[in-house]
């Protein structure tokens, strides 16, 4: 690996997938269909990053009561839903993490 | 997320736009201060670990490319992995895409560099409020600067502290939940509710692709179960 040209590829491919689109798909009009889909983005890219990260530990579907990024992420998660509030699901949510890793520890 | 009341001036949808952004902020501070630490045990050096932040400004790729670069990967594979990685930030920019079109390339560029997850959620939401503010995109930019800054400062702070950071600490699980806090909000309606399902689902499935294309996967088959879902059960509620 050659450290600047990985940094220089990676700044490259990065902003050659953000800026077209951003700055042609206006210009270009959008089948209605395609547009509409559009508001699936944010909740299906956000929960296909999710999922795997709290459910799986080395590659594996990890239920046990050891998991604890499973046990903090379902309570942020219901915080997130009775409050709203993200800032206090950040915060419980880390508890959470930490204090399960306590209890089993 | 505060989208009422804000000042319809370019100050007013600036700052409306950084104070929202400050919980997303929050979360990423823990994750900005583990890349840089783990980019210098990776191997860069803090040049080029500082650099990655500046000139790349994607965090979920760059912490992929961290640990392929200890893995002893080659500069190809990290670039096509980082590309794979960042594709949906093409799906944030068709989204966005129809709200900037009136504006200029000075605009266009500064804000195609720094479309991020956390941004592109709260100038989305911005955009899809029912005022008719005509600064909305100074809302995205506010949004959008104080992320880069805050991005390369906790770089910096990684890079110079972060081995006294012990990791069964865990705190990269902070953007976890900073995702899951951005999520659920989002969750209004039966078809959203299929498409985080199949995306949850395909992703577990998908999750051993090569180049982390399980992620790209699960996100359009989440987004098509949600259009189809659209069509059997009808519009979701908040539209």
């Amino acid at each position: 690996m050659n450290e600047w040209l990985t940094i220089f590829g990676m700044m490259l491919v990065t902003f050659g997938v953000r800026y077209p689109v951003l700055a042609l798909v206006g210009k270009i009009p959008l089948p209605d269909p395609i547009f509409r889909s559009l508001k699936y983005v944010p909740p299906a890219v956000l929960t296909a990053i999710i999922v795997p990260e709290i459910l799986l530990t080395d590659g594996r579907i990890d239920l046990a009561f050891n998991n604890a990024p499973l046990f903090a992420g379902i309570l942020a998660g219901l915080v997130a839903w009775r409050s709203k509030n993200l800032l206090l699901t950040i915060v419980l949510g880390m508890l959470a993490l930490w204090g399960w890793t306590w209890l089993i520890s | 997320m505060q989208l009422t009341n804000i000042e319809p001036t370019r100050r007013g949808e600036f700052w409306a736009g950084a104070k929202a952004t400050i919980p997303l902020i929050v979360g990423a501070i823990p994750f900005g201060i583990i890349f840089g630490a783990l980019a210098v045990r990776s191997g860069f050096s803090p040049a080029g670990a500082a650099g990655m932040s500046f000139f790349v400004f994607a965090g979920s790729s760059q912490f992929i490319a961290t640990s392929l670069a200890a893995g002893g990967a080659t500069t190809l594979f990290i670039v096509l992995t980082t590309f794979v990685v960042n594709l949906r930030h093409a799906l944030y920019s068709a989204t966005l895409g129809p709200y900037v079109k009136h504006l200029p390339q000075r605009w266009l560029l500064p804000l195609g560099f720094w479309l991020t997850d956390e941004s592109f959620v709260v100038a989305v939401q911005r955009y899809r409020a029912e005022d008719s503010s005509p600064y909305k995109h100074w809302f995205f930019l506010g949004s959008a600067v104080f992320m880069y800054a805050n991005w390369n400062l906790c770089t910096w702070i990684g890079i110079f502290t972060g081995q006294a950071i012990p990791p069964e600490w865990g705190l990269e699980f902070a953007m976890v939940v900073t995702f899951i806090g951005m999520l659920v909000p989002l969750i209004i309606g039966r078809p959203t509710l299929v498409a985080v399902f199949v995306a949850g689902v395909t992703a577990v499935l998908a999750n051993n692709l090569p180049n982390r294309l399980g992620l790209l996967v699960a996100a359009m088959l989440g987004i098509l179960a949600g259009v189809l879902a659209e069509r059997f059960f009808g519009e979701p509620d908040n539209e």
